[in-house]
């Protein structure tokens, strides 16, 4: 603790520990408990045994050897899988929910009210809950359109984007609100139609907020597991929740080198998005606070 | 006012947003009427019903100029429909039926498997000889009847004769519409073959032909019969009678029941089992508590130590705080299921990193022992759910109304009183929605708890496959089956489910109500 204090007027050294000395020591032991096992599992994921007995040395060696084992597994297509199904799903939520959260700001119609209750009470019930229902219904519907069906990577992202309105709808919504209307008006009367108003006046407007919503929902279809694990049934369709389940569960001892390579790998872009996106996803979460 | 309709975006007729409207409606149209035909062919009225409504629905609201916010909602609305709203109305159904390991079909579907399933060689009955064969993909077999007529058929196509089969010696060599198997092909395929059973006709009391050496082929027919007048199943063998049951199964004056099913309306049973029943009961009502525990502490805990974080890094004078908090919410910007399956490792018995390295080699059974699983629960999901607080702690002291704070100070008002009688509550009414929704996430935290310790270690009454750490949705998940660790019981783990959704409904509902209390006073 000898870092100087930067208020102006020196402080007294007990002064200062009380008002500032003790953030500091707060800090250190927090981030040594937030950080501790993110260090073990890159220095795990390096070490050049591949299990769990031997990784707890840390940094003790430094290979890629596990890295590299990674390409003869089916961790890629997994990868590849989780992205697609992540991308779309973030990238239809938007699209979805933006139009609904338009048309629930911008229209007076009859049904308005009762449809932002309806949505009030539907985001309740989590779909996962519904996840024998969802997996009977893939059943049926696969009779009819096998790629509707299950194990396959649309009916996944179909599933996901049964979600799109449930949660997201309120938080465009009150953002949508902040947005003048007497843009949209001067538009109108410039000879705009309500599409082109929509497309490249609105959307341009409320950009941070879909930009939350997306990369939330990205994120959390990045790490769904429960659906995921239900729908999708064979090997080359699994995501990486389902993939890296498989390996810990299975044999822990002896994949554990090849876990924390792969999630490594796996939390990098996540990681990178979420730092890079902090303000926007700050201000969503704060915003997402205030009642509409 | 709504919109004018006058300002359709069909308005200046052949528009460019008018030709990307028609081409997109074109190709929903073709896929719908694919989707519509596919029903049509494989009897799914249901689906063919909703498919119809959906299609009439978007073709009207895309090109009527009464419909303008219905064009922006239906995208989402019809994924909301069919993927949301019918599936938890799905799962109100069957919590009410008893769908599951034996009672998986409808009642046409199970008598067709029992009297498939019960099939015996006919004794003394004639055998023909018999030539495997495969069409497309699936196999198939093609016998010659003693006068010399060829008739063919798979799995799913009764046999019927096909003409102009090139028969040698008692075996067909060609046959037009299918591939003859060479011998070597057959070997391959051997368990297939012999497995395999084509129906003589649509009638499944004809039987059908089954194969030992796929070169004879010999008519099986069922033991049972079914009487569709009298709706009874007879076993010729033995002459017992079974009739359907309440339960949805055939059963016979002495209570033997016939081992396939149909699925019935069973009313509240499913929920009297959860309830009730001794080895659901005991379970269900020590998951509920813990469920609770879990929830609760875990908002609590996050909640604290992120507030208490939020504090301390809120101070302008505090030097490097921007790195401070970019480093404290790393936890947060991890994946869930990395993130547990990560510390189902660290806290490993044996070889584990808190044991090993922390606490230097105490075997300290993290993840197996009731009470500490419980802990290590907890602690990890503490681990994970602290920055999220923390970020929204942060965000909520630092738009406090700096004014309110001068006047405590004028007051006269010490740090801690203004603490306790301003800071608190102003900051509570601002994350108490989140701290509802945080609760009824944490309320359905499958992830963490499947990763972390599959729900285990396991009660010690082994008739039910649940453990001490499964709450009410990993419970749902073993109930019902899926994870292949147990018989299936769709019914039971609905109505669990629809349980789950009274509590958190019923809870959120309050709760919402009482923060509204709270802002009028604020």
């Amino acid at each position: 603790m000898s870092t100087v204090s930067p208020a102006r007027r020196p402080l007294p050294r007990g002064r200062w520990f009380s008002e500032i000395g003790w953030r500091h020591l707060v800090g250190v032991l927090a981030v040594l408990y937030a950080g501790f096992p993110l260090v073990y599992v890159v220095s795990a994921s390096l070490a050049d045994v591949g299990t769990l007995t031997g990784s707890n040395d840390l940094f003790g060696t430094v290979s890629g050897a596990n890295y590299a084992a990674l390409g003869g597994t089916r961790f890629w297509t997994w990868m590849g899988n989780t992205l697609v199904v992540a991308v779309a799903t973030g990238a239809g939520t938007v699209l979805m929910g933006a139009a609904a959260a338009y048309a629930f700001s911008r229209f007076r119609f009859s049904g308005r009210r009762v449809g932002l209750t309806a949505l009030l009470i539907i985001q309740m019930f989590p779909q996962m809950l519904a996840f024998v229902a969802i997996f009977l219904l893939l059943i049926s519907l696969g009779n009819v359109v096998p790629v509707l069906g299950l194990d396959s990577k649309l009916s996944l992202i179909c599933v996901y984007l049964g979600g799109a309105l449930g949660v997201n709808t309120f938080l465009m919504y009150g953002f949508f609100n902040t947005v003048p209307r007497e843009i949209d008006e001067a538009a109108k009367i410039d000879g705009a139609s309500h599409a082109q108003i929509y497309w490249t006046i609105v959307l341009r407007l409320t950009a941070p907020i879909l930009a939350v919503v997306g990369l939330l929902s990205f994120i959390s279809t990045f790490g769904e597991f429960i659906i995921a694990r239900v729908l999708l049934q064979s090997e080359e369709n699994w995501t990486l929740a389902v993939g890296l389940y498989g390996w810990v569960s299975s044999l822990q001892e002896a994949n554990w080198g090849l876990f924390t390579a792969g999630a490594v790998v796996s939390a990098v872009p996540v990681l990178a998005l979420f730092l890079f996106l902090q303000k926007y996803i700050v201000g969503g979460l704060t915003a997402g606070s205030v009642k509409g | 006012m709504s919109s004018p309709a006058t300002r359709g975006s069909g308005r200046t007729g052949w528009s460019p947003g008018f030709l990307v409207k028609l081409v997109l409606i074109a190709l929903v149209d073709a896929l719908g009427v694919y989707a519509v035909l596919a029903a049509w062919s494989a009897d799914s009225w249901g689906v063919l019903a909703a498919m119809v409504a959906l299609l009439l629905v978007a073709n009207w609201a895309y090109f009527t100029k009464r419909a303008l916010p219905l064009k922006y909602i239906l995208p989402g609305l019809a994924f909301l429909l069919v993927y949301q709203v019918y599936v938890v109305a799905y799962t109100g159904y069957v919590a009410f039926t008893n769908y599951g390991d034996g009672h998986n079909s409808t009642k046409e579907q199970a008598i067709e498997a029992l009297l498939v399933q019960n099939e015996r060689r006919v004794e003394g009955s004639p055998s023909s000889p018999l030539t495997v064969v495969s069409d497309g993909g699936a196999l198939g077999f093609a016998v010659v009847s003693p006068d010399g007529e060829v008739r063919a058929g798979t799995a799913e196509r009764p046999l019927e004769p096909v003409p102009d089969a090139v028969v040698d010696g008692g075996q067909v060599t060609a046959l037009p519409g299918y591939d003859v198997l060479e011998y070597a092909a057959v070997l391959e395929r051997q368990q297939e073959v012999t497995d395999l059973r084509v129906p003589v006709s649509d009638d499944p009391a004809d039987g059908s032909i089954r194969t030992q050496d796929a070169r004879t082929g010999y008519v099986f027919t069922s033991t049972l019969t079914y009487d569709p007048a009298s709706d009874t199943m007879t076993d010729t063998t033995t002459g017992v009678t079974y009739e359907p049951n309440d339960d949805g199964q055939f059963e016979a004056a002495d209570g033997t029941i016939l081992p396939v099913g149909w699925r019935v309306l069973v009313g509240f049973d499913n929920f009297v089992t959860a309830f009730g029943d001794d080895r659901y009961a005991g379970p269900f009502v020590q998951i509920l508590l813990w469920t609770f525990a879990f929830a609760v502490i875990s908002v609590a805990s996050t909640f604290l130590l992120g507030l208490f974080l939020a504090i301390a890094f809120n101070d302008v004078r505090l030097r490097g705080r921007r790195v401070y908090r970019t480093l404290v919410i790393l936890p947060y910007a991890i994946p869930g299921f990395l993130a547990a399956l990560l510390w189902s490792g660290l806290l490993n018995r044996s070889y584990g990193f808190v044991n090993e390295v922390l606490l230097g080699g105490a075997q300290i059974p993290w993840l197996t022992d009731p009470v500490l699983a419980k802990l290590a629960v907890l602690g990890v999901n503490l681990w994970l759910g602290f920055p999220y607080m923390f970020l929204i702690c942060t965000g909520a002291l630092q738009s406090l109304p700096t004014d309110v704070l001068e006047a405590a100070k004028i007051d006269g008002a010490g740090r801690w009183r203004t603490w306790r009688s301003i800071t608190l509550p102003l900051l509570l009414v601002a994350t108490a929605p989140l701290l509802i929704s945080s609760f009824a996430f944490n309320f359905n935290n499958f992830t963490l708890i499947y990763m972390l310790t599959g729900g285990g270690p396991r009660f010690d009454d082994a008739s039910v496959p649940l453990g001490h750490t499964d709450i009410l949705i990993s419970m749902v998940y073993s109930v019902s089956g899926l994870d292949g660790t147990a018989a299936k019981d769709y019914g039971l783990a609905s109505a669990l489910s629809i349980v789950i959704f009274v509590v958190v409904a019923t809870i959120s509902a309050l709760a919402f109500r009482r923060t509204r209390s709270l802002e009028e006073i604020a």
